[in-house]
């Protein structure tokens, strides 16, 4: 079956006075109409990076597609000129922000600035664009949709612009949605909010949307299937039950350990992933986790793990996977059947 | 029943925002922190609960209410005072990327509050000294002549609770100190508060809007909305029977790492925005947005009531 | 369902791996105390180690820089090994050419102009440095003080400032001089009393902008005075900006005092300077160009000189530059 939307082995690198940074190392996934994928991973790892490459949104030079192909509906985008990803770019795929003030114009009132993006797209006068303006202001919840049409962007709150940024991305109806830390610097009310908004439209305009975050629950309330980065790779792939519920890679598991619970007692401890990310100047030869890894095996340090991969398609980048590493697997580590009512789904 | 170390009442900090008008950004705020416990203070951003925290600490200067530090009044002190308050209290800082100066290695980070004190003024005690702290927060000895934008942002907060442990205080006001940091570092970091607490038996002032991360490590919360308290008890009381309407849609607005749960789970509406705390209207300032909110509510400011074994709200409705 | 683990596909396996053999052997755990996890790769470097390496590696601020030091050099030290003094006066050889024993020539009373043009190079360079430093030093102080206190004591300085400033420079200075009469000193003076209000005023800037920053506030909560804050916390950071603006207010300080003393209020014979120098050449430069042009070329040169230092020791101070 064909994606919407297929990265395979993508490699980025930045190229500073310092030297090569490999901030996306071979990364694939795919996405499909409808679904919601988040990518979760700490700052650093190459989430935003690989979709700002995507998006071609990063600044090439410094940044620079090693290798890798990236299919929209079956075309190669990775290959294509800045002039012509501009046709795609907030036509067929559109991204919000985490912060709404560098993705508006402050200069410019936040009608004319929703409006220029369906005048350059779209062969539409200037009446039909206002409309449509008008309707999605009112599509994404502002409560008065003909004074915000003519405010400045300052003069509205946080959570009023990152609705007027959500209507932007949305008012040439793209088919993927790409929201890079949507609600990290709103208030927990105000996030609440945005996410089911962001719900809502995507079963409205049946797109896909790609979420990235740090917050898994963000990622328990809105995802379909979950990519885990470390370090520019992909290390866990699978749907969200299969993260939350079975997690197959040591750096998930400290994850998922790591956060406190909001609807439980208090725990003894939380989970401890010592030390910090790798550098990206250097990457360490074989897994790029092993250093903070509790499980850390002598062949870790030595290759990095290929990736394993279930039956029902949960895919894991780790040593313990391998029957040589079962052994020292922690207790319920990835063989683990559901156990949590009903199947898996796919 | 353990002691008082903090007693704080009626806590008022205004701030001038412009002609006649005032922005309350602490608006009688009262609570009490005993030996070796935790105080969590959670709230939206712009609540004020990062003001408490500067006013206990004098970065600003109180304009109402009573502080009470280890049973001395020190709402109204002199410099000198203030300054050797400083010793027995410190803070920890929010931004790891803005609290260390730029400039010092992070030896002299930690040192800086020996000079200001005249502690350890023989030099090989005090390297010792350095060396023993940055040890305690796991870096290694050598780091002390590296500089601050060498570490990554874990390494800097751990650095910056050194630098407020190193003068031996009693209590520690950590305001936010895991908000900045990626979610494996956070339980670094918590994990080592938690484990100083114990060792060494601090107090805390926990500042946060993580709710989750608030109930693992406090012994009591505090809940702030627009500048003032509305709900204040046990922590396990304040989650599990939360009494004010704002308790109430906050916790349930936290999404909970369970799929689950949050398919099985639902929100209560809050629609709206914190009102500004320039110049608020009378009345119950969550009244706007609360969906039981009547005239009263509207006309008339609520005051904490006890709701049973010193869990207080402030609503009407109770 | 169950879930099997299985190898990945031939496919999925990375090209390092092949490489490597691996064997039952690496499957050991690896003891906790062989995980290093708070290394850090990237060697030490501070501040000024960093701004130093890349000064250096800058050619025109490195020539620059070569340029003024030879200027200095031989302020301090070729009137010493001159065999005519600046002052003294010989009408037989007035008016002379360059020549092997008047390397400059000489003035229409005869003096070599060699020694006067270094002995001149002394004052200029004087006036230049203090006529920066001491306004700058004035201006920190001021700037400090309105910046950090901020209150009715900013208002009032600013105030002063913002009335001061309206006055045009030369106004003030003509109007000092003519009271403190000439001289270096009566220069630096009439300097400094009119550019503290600039330096004082970029100072209070930075220092407001550093105030309320977290370490800062770090600094105040571990009981710092304000004097600490303002000398120890905050400074360092202003610090190379400071630089900055000092060796841009270098050049600055030189052609005033050239203009001033061309216009004769500034240095006046039997001391002299570039500038006098100048203006004395300027009255003959028809007969006698050498006079005239001498001293102008260095005064150019010496003032495009730092420039150009200055620019380069701008970026090089940058803290964007900084990873």
């Amino acid at each position: 079956m064909k994606h919407l939307l297929e990265v395979k082995n993508l490699k980025v690198s930045f190229d500073t006075y310092a030297g090569e940074v490999q901030a996306v190392r071979g990364v694939s996934f795919h996405l499909d109409q409808g679904e919601t994928l988040a990518i979760v991973g700490e700052s650093g790892c190459g989430k935003s990076v690989s979709i700002q490459t995507v998006m071609r949104i990063v600044p090439m030079p410094p940044a620079r597609i090693k290798e890798g192909s990236i299919l929209y509906n079956g075309e190669e985008l990775a290959d294509k000129s800045d002039a012509e990803m501009e046709q795609y770019r907030g036509n067929e795929m559109a991204m919000i922000f985490q912060d709404s003030m560098t993705s508006l114009n402050p200069t410019m009132r936040v009608g004319k600035q929703l409006m220029e993006g369906i005048l350059k797209h779209q062969k539409t006068g200037r009446d039909e664009a206002r409309r449509r303006v008008l309707a999605m202001l009112k599509e994404v919840g502002i409560p008065d949709p003909e004074s915000a049409f003519r405010r400045y962007p300052h003069t509205m709150s946080g959570g009023q612009r990152q609705r007027v940024m959500i209507a932007m991305a949305l008012c040439c109806g793209p088919k993927i949605l790409f929201a890079d830390e949507p609600t990290t610097a709103l208030d927990v009310t105000m996030q609440a909010q945005i996410l089911d908004l962001i719900g809502r439209l995507q079963r409205q305009y049946d797109m896909g949307v790609v979420l990235i975050t740090h917050d898994l629950g963000v990622v328990a309330k809105m995802a379909d299937r979950i990519n885990v980065m470390y370090a520019g790779r992909i290390v866990e792939s699978g749907t969200s039950r299969q993260i939350f519920y079975h997690p197959s890679h040591p750096y998930t598991l400290g994850l998922l350990g790591a956060m406190p619970n909001l609807i439980q007692e208090r725990k003894e401890e939380l989970y401890n992933i010592p030390g910090a990310p790798p550098d990206l100047f250097a990457p360490p030869p074989g897994c790029a986790f092993a250093g903070r890894c509790r499980y850390c095996m002598g062949v870790c340090r030595r290759a990095d793990a290929p990736e394993f991969t279930t039956e029902d398609g949960h895919i894991s980048r780790c040593w313990l996977l391998d029957e040589r590493g079962k052994k020292y697997r922690p207790e319920g580590f990835g063989g683990r059947t559901a156990e949590k009512g009903g199947s898996d789904d796919e | 029943m353990s002691e008082a170390l903090l007693e704080v009442r009626h806590l008022k900090k205004y701030f001038p925002a412009g002609r006649n008008a005032l922005l309350k950004a602490v608006d009688d705020v009262s609570f009490c922190i005993n030996k070796g416990e935790t105080l969590g203070l959670v709230g939206e951003s712009g609540c004020g609960k990062t003001t408490v925290g500067r006013t206990l600490i004098r970065i600003y200067e109180p304009d109402g209410g009573k502080i009470l530090f280890d049973g001395q009044d020190i709402s109204r002190v002199n410099r000198t005072q203030a300054k050797e308050l400083t010793r027995r209290m410190q803070m920890v800082f929010q931004d790891p990327y803005a609290s260390l100066n730029p400039f010092y290695t992070v030896g002299e980070v930690i040192a800086e509050g020996f000079s200001i004190h005249g502690m350890y003024p023989n030099k090989k005690e005090r390297q010792e000294r350095i060396c023993e702290l940055l040890e305690m927060v796991g870096l290694h000895r050598d780091h002390a002549g590296r500089f601050p934008h060498e570490f990554s942002g874990g390494q800097r907060q751990r650095v910056g609770i050194a630098r407020a442990l190193a003068l031996d205080p009693s209590f520690l006001i950590c305001d936010e100190p895991i908000s900045a940091l990626d979610v494996s570092i956070q339980a670094q970091v918590v994990n080592m508060l938690i484990r100083f607490q114990e060792q060494m038996n601090l107090t805390y002032l926990f500042i946060a809007h993580d709710l989750s991360m608030v109930r693992h490590i406090s012994d009591k919360t505090a809940v702030m909305y627009c500048g003032t308290m509305v709900e204040y008890g046990k922590t396990q009381e304040v989650y599990d029977h939360a009494a004010h309407p704002y308790t109430r849609g906050l916790l349930s607005a936290v999404p909970v790492a369970d799929p689950d749960y949050e398919a099985s789970h639902s929100r209560i509406p809050m629609d709206g925005e914190v009102p500004s705390p320039v110049n608020p209207a009378p009345g119950c300032r969550f009244a706007g947005r609360c969906h039981h909110a009547t005239d009263q509510c509207r006309g008339e400011t609520p005051v904490l009531k006890d709701v049973g074994g010193g869990h207080l709200a402030a609503c009407h409705l109770l | 369902m169950s879930r099997t683990v299985s190898a990945a596909k031939a496919a999925a396996v990375t090209e390092e791996i092949r490489e490597i053999e691996i064997t039952e052997a690496d499957f050991e755990p690896v003891p906790e105390s062989e995980r290093d996890t708070d290394i850090i790769v990237r060697p030490s470097v501070s501040y000024w180690k960093d701004a130093f390496r890349r000064i250096t590696h800058d050619r025109v601020a490195m020539v620059s820089l070569a340029f003024i030091a030879v200027i200095v050099l031989l302020a301090v030290f070729a009137p010493l090994f001159s065999r005519f003094q600046y002052e003294t006066n010989d009408l037989a050889s007035s008016n002379l050419p360059p020549s092997a024993e008047h390397w400059f020539g000489t003035d229409t009373l005869g003096r070599d102009l060699w020694a006067r043009v270094w002995v001149g190079a002394r004052i200029s360079l004087i006036v230049g440095l203090f006529g920066a430093i001491v306004p700058q030093a004035l201006g920190i102080v001021i700037g400090g003080i309105a910046g950090y206190f901020g209150g009715w004591v900013d208002m009032v300085i600013m105030r002063i400032i913002d009335v001061g400033v309206c006055i045009p420079e030369l106004i003030y200075i003509t109007l000092i001089m003519l009271y403190l009469g000439s001289g270096p000193l009566p220069l630096i003076l009439a300097f400094a009393m009119v550019g503290w209000m600039g330096s004082a005023r970029m100072i209070r800037g930075r220092i407001m902008q550093f105030k309320n920053r977290e370490f800062v506030l770090a600094s105040k909560s571990l009981g710092g005075t304000p004097f600490h804050l303002i000398f120890r916390s905050i400074f360092p950071n202003i610090l190379g900006q400071q630089v900055v603006s000092l060796t841009a207010s270098i050049p600055g300080a030189i052609f005033m005092e050239a203009y001033l003393s061309f216009i004769g209020l500034g240095i006046q014979s039997p001391l002299t300077s570039w500038g006098q120098l100048s203006q004395v050449g300027a009255g003959n430069y028809r007969l006698h160009p050498y006079q005239l042009f001498i001293p102008g070329i260095l005064i150019s040169l010496t003032i495009l000189a730092l420039y150009l230092f200055g620019n380069s020791l701008r970026d090089a101070l940058d803290p964007h530059l900084r990873d």
